[in-house]
């Protein structure tokens, strides 16, 4: 799949999107202490027929943006416009419309299925929650038309989800939500339950489907590789923040972030010969608390290449042209002087604290 | 700006941390652990399911043994199975030897076995939560085996203790000694496993899906760990993963299982750049690589891994090969020696790699 054009017109265009959940303390007396900033002022767009991909760590709020496109869990502040309107602050009744054009498809192939419903029935209750195709025959037909669309057998119509092995649930659950011929489908970490033998077979049903119905996805995976397979942009979030938006292989190519690049370095490739002679350069630590961010840019306590100013100010996603984004001094040609001046020097040790020099990168 | 130094021909690539090149030499020396025609059986209520069968592997001192293979394939139970921590009943062993040190572990009773395990075999599991006891402290935990089989005093083992985490990389060792793991991240507790596994100095360390709970950044971190930890003390390591990168990272040897048997094994480099099953092949061509262009669609193995309690006659991968003979559906094939370290249980002729026909 080439990588879409910037001129498809965008289907979601979610801007400033802040989901933030208060945290209380004192039982009587209940006072607020703060608050987990799981999306702190997340900006996006996908385009139709287009796939962008949301990487991130566990915690990094990839899954919490997904959520709140969907609603699901509440707006603290942003616009999620969705075929031309805001649905940030939708009534729930305006929403059950909206959530007829938007899907989504979850990790757990085991707990997303309801076990004492029939497959059948599985994918037939978006039909009849929304009141479309419920007669009798044209119900059946559509069903069965749906299982031979993900490549199961009209007649597995009748078993229930224990029967079914990760891989065969995953295509239950990705009928089910192109059952009412959605827009966009939010994939909620979609194959990383699965073996990777199954995992290929359930990528290619989704670009298949994408080719078939036009379908947009919101791609939200930790995997980079199956991520790069299937997105044609990739949006790389660390707390809370985007930190990259990029083209796949512009990304992948040529990382600008210092947290894309030690990303992409982490992952192991199976080629041990090609392993053998990469770098290792390992990220430092792990990601802080969302409760409580580091001042500034919110990376720059793991940053092999940080500077003065990046513990002091917070760097915007910055456009750089090629449809590219990144939120880093580094690339801000406005950033000069002593405030480019490192901020601690990384001895190598043994966990690979890399020693880059940072002149090279101006 | 730094690039990712992706490309395998670029030699001026500087590695940050020690080396990990592959030890492509033969080992010198007998083994450490030889696993000669293992078979592990579970009593269901439809009868015996064989978990492993027919398994033999060798483990150098000081190498790095992978045991790949999807959820099912027995790669678990092998690894348990070394330090008969496989419940049994239900699970029963129903042949073979494991020959660690001259010694066959089958045959040992249970206090020799307790004997060993934790002391010259360690192990390592996959989810650091559920294995550390959450009302210990841990550095009571990493000294307790020190305490058990060195006899150490609890003041000196403690103090160990210390040192150990100090070792894996905890930063402010000494104080985290008194900590409980729910003070602990995912990375640290990890890191605590570790030290515990190191704490009498095995010869031998078992790690069953070590990285899998963690992320990406965190599991370089603790892989790297482990492989120079391991390089130091010359324990040698079977690591247990579905990863199939994790393994061309870290691996010396590998063992590609399937349904119970290994299918493949050899050096890392002899698997990888020319495996010689089908089902390896399938694997290396169904997984999206960072290093190479995407192509339009990967290339999955059809079909579903296979049901243990109703395996077919002949080989398990029969149903999902497309290489199946008739000679593959009367007969299983057996584990032959191909070419160097190169094993592989198969009867086609199949053969991937840069210089294989396109399949």
């Amino acid at each position: 799949m080439p990588p879409k054009s910037e001129a498809s017109e965008p289907i979601l265009k979610v801007s400033g999107l802040k989901v933030h959940f208060p945290q209380y303390k004192g039982v009587v007396v209940r006072k607020q202490v703060g608050s987990v900033r799981a999306v702190d002022g997340v900006s996006f767009e996908v385009g139709k027929g287009e796939t962008l991909g949301l990487v991130g760590e566990s915690g990094c709020g990839k899954s919490t943006t997904g959520l709140a496109v969907l609603r699901m869990t509440p707006i603290t502040d942003g616009k999620v416009e969705f075929e031309g309107k805001d649905i940030a602050n939708y009534s729930a009744g305006a929403m059950r419309a909206v959530r007829r054009r938007i899907q989504m498809v979850y990790q757990d192939p085991y707990g997303s299925l309801n076990p004492r419903m029939k497959v059948g029935d599985i994918i037939g209750e978006p039909l009849i929650v929304h009141g479309v195709d419920t007669e009798r025959d044209v119900y059946r037909a559509r069903i069965q038309e749906l299982l031979r669309l993900v490549g199961l057998r009209p007649d597995m119509a009748e078993r229930y989800p224990h029967e079914f092995s990760g891989g065969q649930r995953q295509r239950v659950s990705i009928a089910r939500a192109v059952a009412l011929n959605p827009a966009l489908v939010i994939c909620d970490e979609p194959v990383s339950a699965l073996d990777v033998s199954i995992q290929a077979q359930v990528v290619n049903l989704f670009q298949e489907l994408q080719e078939r119905l036009g379908l947009s996805y919101l791609f939200i995976a930790h995997d980079l590789a199956v991520v790069r397979h299937v997105s044609h942009r990739i949006a790389v979030m660390y707390l809370g923040r985007i930190v990259e938006v990029a083209p796949r292989n512009e990304l992948y190519k040529a990382p600008l972030h210092p947290y894309t690049q030690g990303l992409l370095a982490a992952v192991p490739i199976p080629n041990p010969s090609a392993e053998a002679l990469r770098p290792q350069q390992v990220i430092l630590g792990e990601p802080p608390s969302v409760m409580n961010p580091p001042s500034g840019c919110r990376f720059h306590p793991r940053c092999p290449m940080a500077m003065k100013v990046c513990a002091e100010v917070d760097p915007p996603l910055r456009e750089m042209g090629d449809g590219r984004a990144a939120a880093c001094h580094l690339h801000d040609p406005s950033v000069s002087g002593a405030s480019r001046d490192t901020l601690r020097k990384m001895t190598p040790d043994g966990t690979g604290g890399a020693e880059r020099d940072i002149s090279a990168v101006a | 700006m730094p690039e990712l130094l992706l490309d395998p021909n670029d030699t001026s690539a500087k590695r940050t941390s020690g080396d990990n090149a592959h030890n492509e030499a033969v080992p010198e020396g007998g083994p450490l652990l030889e696993v000669r025609d293992l078979a592990v059986e579970f009593g269901t209520g439809r009868g015996a399911l064989r978990a492993v069968d027919k398994v033999s592997f060798s483990v150098f001192p000081g190498e790095t043994l992978a045991i790949v293979g999807e959820s099912g394939s027995g790669k678990s139970v092998t690894a348990l199975s070394l330090l008969q921590l496989v419940p049994s009943p239900p699970s029963r062993v129903k042949s073979g030897e494991i020959l660690f040190d001259g010694r066959d572990l089958l045959k040992l009773s249970s206090k020799d076995m307790r004997a060993i395990r934790g002391n010259e075999i360690a192990m390592i599991f996959q989810e650091p939560m559920s294995s550390l006891n959450p009302s210990l402290t841990v550095g009571l935990q990493i000294a307790e085996p020190m305490e058990l089989h060195h006899g150490l005093s609890w003041k000196k083992a403690i103090a160990r203790a210390g040192e150990l985490l100090k070792r894996v990389r905890i930063p402010d060792a000494e104080k985290r000694v008194t900590a409980y793991p729910h003070q602990f991240s995912g990375g640290m507790r990890q890191r605590a496993m570790i030290a515990m596994a190191l704490a009498c100095k095995p010869k031998l360390i078992v790690a069953d899906e070590p990285t899998t709970a963690l992320d990406v950044t965190v599991q370089a971190q603790i892989l790297a760990l482990l492989k120079d930890l391991t390089r130091e003390t010359k324990a040698a390591l079977v690591l247990i993963t579905h990863d199939l990168g994790v393994v061309a990272r870290y691996a010396d040897r590998v063992c590609v299982m399937y349904a119970g048997r290994i299918v493949e094994s050899g050096t890392a480099r002899e698997i990888y750049e020319t495996p010689r099953h089908p089902y390896t092949l399938g694997l290396m061509a169904s997984i999206p690589r960072l290093d190479q262009d995407t192509q339009q669609r990967l290339v999955p193995i059809e079909g579903q891994p296979p049901d243990l309690s109703a395996l077919p006659r002949g080989c398990a991968f029969q149903t999902r090969c497309r290489y199946v003979s008739d000679r593959c559906r009367q007969q299983a094939p057996e584990l032959e020696h191909i070419e160097g370290q190169h094993f592989r249980a198969c009867f086609a002729d199949v053969k991937g790699g840069a210089d294989a026909p396109e399949i």
